[in-house]
C-alpha cells in the first residue's frame, strides 16, 4: 500500500517571527517581543505568552474585584498565564487584559518564559533533557 | 461577564503548586489533525491533569476593526489542552495540544514563535491530514519532529516510505510511539530536545 504523497515547504521571510538573539552577558533577561494591542477602549495589553509565570505582589487590597481577588488567591505560587486561564474559566485574551491591568497596579509580577533563540542556549536544552529523564 | 465568586474559583491542588523558585518556563507545542491523540499524549507526561485553556474567535479575536457584517453571537469557542513537567525547582516546561488549523495558532499569543519546537503527531490511516500543518511549520522556521501514533488498525509504513510520504528532510526523526503511554511519550519529547541540541550544536537553528 502506498501512503500519500506531501510536498515540502521552505521557509517563507514573511511568515518567519525574528528570533531574538541573546544578549551578551546574563542573557536570561529579554525585552518583550511586542505589544499585543486589542481593538477597544483598554489601551495595550503587556506582551504576555502563555506560560510566563504570574506571582502576586501584595494581599488583595479593599479595593479588589472579585477577579482580581481570585487571581491573587491562584498566584500564592506561582502560575502560568495558561493556567490561569484554565481555573478562572476565562479566556486567554481575557485574563491577559486582567494581568495587565494587575502589573500596572503592582499587584502581580511577571516573570517572562525563555523562548526559542537564534543561538540556542544549549544548556538549557541539556537542563530539559536531564528533567525528562527522570520522569 | 458572568464571573462567579472567587470561592467557587478552583486552583491546583496543593501537591501542583510550583515553588516559589520557579523563574522561567518553556513550551512544546503537539499539533495534529483533530482525535489523533494530542491530548492523550499530554495527558500521559504532565505532571498536572491536563488543563484547558480557550479563545473566543470574535472581532477583535481576528484582528478586524470595522463591524462589517457584525453580529458577536457567530463568536467561536476554540479550546487548547496543556500539561506541565517541572524540570528544575527553576524551570518549567508546559505542552500544549493545538489544532492543525493554522487560523486557531494566532488565537494563543507566541504559541508557535516562541516554543522551544513541536511535535508533529501523525495518524497513518490519515496520513494527509497533517501535511498542512507540517507545510505550515517548515515556512514557520519552527524546528520539529514526527511521531506516528500507532493505532491497532492503521496501516503501518516503514520510516523510509514515510519520510518519503511526507517529503521531509533526511535529518528530520520520526519516532514510533503510544501516546497512552508515559514513557513512550517522554521518548518523543526527548527526540525533539535531541534534535534541537543538534541543531544548537551545528547552529542549524535560524
Amino acid at each position: 500500500m502506498t501512503p500519500p504523497q506531501r510536498q515540502r515547504r521552505h521557509p517563507s521571510p514573511e511568515l518567519v517571527e525574528p528570533v531574538p538573539k541573546p544578549e551578551g552577558e546574563g542573557g536570561g533577561k529579554r525585552p518583550p517581543e511586542r505589544l499585543y494591542v486589542v481593538a477597544g477602549p483598554d489601551g495595550e495589553r503587556a506582551d504576555l505568552d502563555l506560560v510566563t509565570l504570574i506571582v502576586a505582589r501584595a494581599d488583595p487590597p479593599p479595593s479588589a474585584t472579585p477577579e482580581q481577588t481570585a487571581m491573587l488567591r491562584l498566584t500564592t505560587a506561582p502560575l502560568s498565564v495558561a493556567e490561569l486561564s484554565a481555573y478562572l474559566n476565562l479566556p486567554f485574551s481575557v485574563v491577559t487584559v486582567l494581568i495587565t491591568e494587575m502589573l500596572t497596579a503592582g499587584l502581580v509580577q511577571a516573570r517572562a518564559p525563555i523562548v526559542r533563540q537564534a543561538l540556542p542556549d544549549r544548556s538549557l536544552l541539556e537542563a530539559v533533557m536531564h528533567g525528562l529523564q527522570r520522569l | 461577564m458572568d464571573f462567579k465568586g472567587s470561592d467557587t474559583i478552583p486552583g491546583p491542588r496543593t501537591e501542583d503548586h510550583l515553588p516559589h523558585t520557579a523563574q522561567a518556563a518553556v513550551k512544546i507545542v503537539i499539533v495534529g489533525g483533530f482525535g489523533v491523540g494530542k491530548t492523550t499524549m499530554v495527558g500521559s507526561v504532565s505532571e498536572i491533569r491536563p488543563l484547558t485553556t480557550e479563545e473566543t474567535m470574535t472581532q477583535a479575536g481576528i484582528g478586524v476593526d470595522d463591524n462589517f457584517g457584525s453580529d458577536t453571537k457567530t463568536a467561536t469557542t476554540v479550546a487548547m489542552d496543556f500539561g506541565r513537567i517541572s524540570i528544575t525547582d527553576q524551570l518549567v516546561l508546559y505542552l500544549f495540544g493545538t489544532p492543525g488549523q493554522e487560523r486557531f495558532w494566532f488565537l494563543w499569543n507566541g504559541l508557535f514563535e516562541g516554543a522551544l519546537g513541536a511535535v508533529v503527531l501523525v495518524d497513518t490511516r490519515r496520513l494527509e491530514v497533517s501535511f498542512d500543518v507540517i507545510g505550515r511549520l517548515e515556512e514557520r522556521g519552527v524546528p520539529f519532529v514526527v511521531a506516528v501514533n500507532s493505532f491497532p488498525d492503521g496501516p503501518r509504513y516503514p520510516v523510509e516510505d514515510l519520510r518519503s510520504a511526507l517529503d521531509l528532510a533526511p535529518d528530520i526523526p520520526i519516532v514510533e510511539c503510544d501516546a497512552r503511554r508515559r514513557a513512550s511519550s517522554r521518548d518523543v519529547l526527548m527526540t525533539l530536545m535531541r534534535f534541537l541540541h543538534s541543531l544548537a550544536m551545528t547552529g542549524a537553528l535560524t
